[in-house]
């Protein structure tokens, strides 16, 4: 299945921005994450179709995913 | 910060000056101090621009020492765009000269007669109020530029542009910053037009051989600052986010989430976000030699802040914060950063608030002046309108909701005629418990739900339902209230949220500074107090629950992609405000 990944902030570094990537289907957002080489623990915020994600939840095709680490401002 | 400087402007002969004793402001400071002196002081029905209104200038209770961050200076007076009390706080050089000083507050009264230009010079020894009509119609940069020739570059200056000596309600009082640039602005409620209306162009503060404020309990104070300092820097927002992208970093995730007011809260998404994001800006900072990096006064330890330079390498703006960032960008369908920085330096120099200014041009472009995503419009609206006073820039500089009427526009995003910042309540509804509901009209920061909606700082509460959103906005009022006493900037709200240790140490560097044992307690009490009292002015001013609500069209139109309305109900707003 397709499934559009977005990374943000320090996550572009070395990596991408947009991509369409290929997974098997039922793919876990967490196994995501780790191909991607990012430390869970430095994951802060996963949108999924722009509704918070947990790293457990399987992802669909079409799906957009997006990871950020952990940032504010205000 | 033993003593309390008052200025007289309407003494006959000229202004007068007094020094009192601080008594219980010693201990205070930032909005504790100025939401206390307004309240007691002001009659909360006069007009804000009348004699009766009163200025009201204080730094931070760690303002002047050697706390990390503490440079935030406060303005209060009753806001001419609200109605009601306003607390605006800046960063910049002032809090820090100001409290060296000793100065718990500087209390502005009266209105001089005549036409003369006032500028006040405040040093350790004197402090002189004198005529210098050859400031007169100046905007902030040439402003500063001049003063900086007659004071030198030792100093910290406090200044209204054109639009505060036009009296327009969404003037700011600009502060400079370490370079002595007009930058960082007590923005909104129009404070520089209660400034303006006392006719006061410049304040000049200079600490020259002034010393940091001792601490009361020196080994307990530094100890933790220290630990302050190390938890503010390990936390990820604190110490790698908000140095590397500014605010800015969040325009991506607000429009990832759908939060993200496009064209004046239409949609909640904008196809050309990624152009102005916070990774975008930092990018192109850096490739013109420019600074992603920068803080706003001495002794700052995030440095969320940038120098942005224009195409060829010259200095244009400080880095446009994610507010200013949405309000002349998305809000207006507009994608090019050049124009936003170019906007964010017309706004510092003219000297009005970014959201505010940003907010209405939106409006404006929805009653049809100009169209969505016209740059060139924008730039010509705020520079050659506002800029110059005409009769389409006072309706402009009279903020979005003066705007809105001015055009017949029914979808006017403000709370108490303050314009509505950069998250939209439907999809993150924590804060609009917080626009609704605030002392201070539509303002994000009086109580951040978005960390705790959108960012998952300091827990957890879904963004798209209505519950639990009244307790989480009450309880970060309640603790913004406290902090913006302190003097500490609101970002430190990140790391303490999260780590209870470093709210420790901050209760510990006020706990060794005061000589006293300080609580989480403490701090509610402090929060709740003000809270009560800024309620209580409004109430006096004619404001009442049904001024607690949001604009109706956030009830009636559903934002795209999640086509929710905001579900809070109004008896769940009255509900805030439930300690008193
Ligand atoms: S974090 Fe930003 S706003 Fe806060 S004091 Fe530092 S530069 Fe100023």
């Amino acid at each position: 299945m397709k499934v559009t990944v977005k990374l943000f902030a320090s996550f572009q570094t070395g990596r991408f921005k947009i991509e369409i990537r290929d997974y098997p289907d039922q793919t876990l957002i967490g196994t995501v994450v780790r191909e991607l080489n990012i430390p869970e623990g430095e994951v802060g915020i996963l949108l999924l179709n722009a509704v918070h994600a947990k790293l457990e939840q399987p992802l669909n095709e079409g799906d957009l995913l997006a990871i950020f680490p952990l940032v504010g401002g205000g | 910060m033993d003593k309390i400087l008052r200025i007289d402007m309407s003494a006959t002969g000229g202004p007068q000056q007094s020094t009192e004793k601080a008594g219980e402001f010693a201990a205070l400071g930032g909005r504790a101090t100025t939401s206390t002196i307004v309240a007691k002081e002001v009659p909360p029905d006069c007009h804000p621009l009348s004699a009766e209104n009163k200025l009201v200038i204080a730094p931070g209770m760690l303002s002047g020492t050697a706390a990390a961050i503490s440079g935030r200076i406060s303005v209060g007076c009753k806001s001419p765009l609200t109605g009601g009390i306003k607390e605006s706080n800046a960063g910049g050089q002032a809090a820090q000269v100001l409290a060296r000083l000793g100065y718990a507050a500087i209390i502005i009264e009266g209105l001089p007669e005549g036409d003369d230009l006032y500028k006040i010079h405040i040093n350790k020894d004197r402090v002189e109020i004198s005529v210098d009509n050859s400031n007169k119609l100046l905007d902030n940069y040439p402003l500063i530029d001049k003063l900086r020739k007659e004071y030198g570059d030792k100093v910290a200056f406090m200044s209204i542009g054109t639009a505060g000596e036009r009296l327009m309600v969404s003037a700011s009082i600009a502060c400079t910053d370490p370079e002595l640039r007009p930058t960082r602005h007590c923005g909104r409620g129009g404070v520089g037009a209660v400034m303006g209306s006392k006719k006061i162009k410049a304040i000049i503060l200079d600490d020259a051989g002034c010393t940091n404020r001792p601490p009361r309990d020196a080994e307990r104070f530094k100890t933790a600052n220290r630990a302050f300092v190390e938890g503010i820097r390990k936390h990820p927002v604190s110490g790698e986010g908000l140095p590397a992208y500014g605010t800015n970093v969040l325009t991506n995730v607000l429009n990832e989430a759908g939060g993200y007011p496009t064209r004046n809260f239409k949609t909640g998404q904008f196809e050309d976000a990624s152009k102005i994001s916070g990774e975008s800006q930092a990018e192109l900072e850096i490739a013109r030699g420019g600074k992603a990096t920068h803080g706003c006064h001495r002794g700052c330890v995030i440095q969320c802040s940038g120098i942005y330079n224009d195409k060829d390498g010259k200095f244009l703006t400080k880095q446009p914060e994610y507010e200013t960032v949405w309000s002349h960008g998305g809000h207006c369908g507009i994608s090019d950063l050049d124009t936003i920085a170019t906007l964010d330096y017309w706004d510092d120099n003219i000297g009005v608030d970014t959201i505010e200014m940003g907010v209405a041009i939106g409006v404006a472009m929805e009653g049809g002046v100009i169209e969505f995503g016209d740059d060139e419009g924008a730039i010509r609206l705020v520079r050659d309108e506002v800029g110059k006073g005409t009769p389409l820039g006072r309706i402009l500089g009279g903020g979005a909701g003066m705007t809105g009427k001015a055009f017949g526009v029914t979808r006017v995003p403000v709370v108490k005629n303050q314009a509505l910042p950069a998250y939209d309540p439907r999809t993150v509804q924590g804060i609009g418990v917080t626009y609704a509901t605030s002392t201070q009209g539509a303002d994000h920061t009086a109580g951040y739900a978005v960390a705790t909606n959108i960012l998952k700082v300091g827990g957890d509460v879904d963004p798209l339902k209505p519950e639990g959103q009244v307790e989480l906005s009450r309880n970060l009022q309640i603790a913004t209230t406290a902090i913006d006493s302190t003097g500490l900037c609101l970002f430190i709200a990140f790391p303490i949220l999260d780590q209870p240790e470093t709210f420790q140490s901050l209760l510990d560097l006020l706990g060794g500074f005061y000589g006293i044992e300080m609580t989480g307690d403490d701090i509610v009490a402090l929060g709740q107090k003000v809270l009560t009292l800024e309620r209580e002015f409004n109430k006096g001013a004619g404001f009442g629950p049904e001024d607690d609500r949001l604009p109706r069209f956030f009830q009636t139109e559903k934002l795209p992609p999640h086509n929710l309305t905001f579900g809070v109900t109004d008896a769940e707003l009255d509900q805030l405000y439930n300690w008193d």
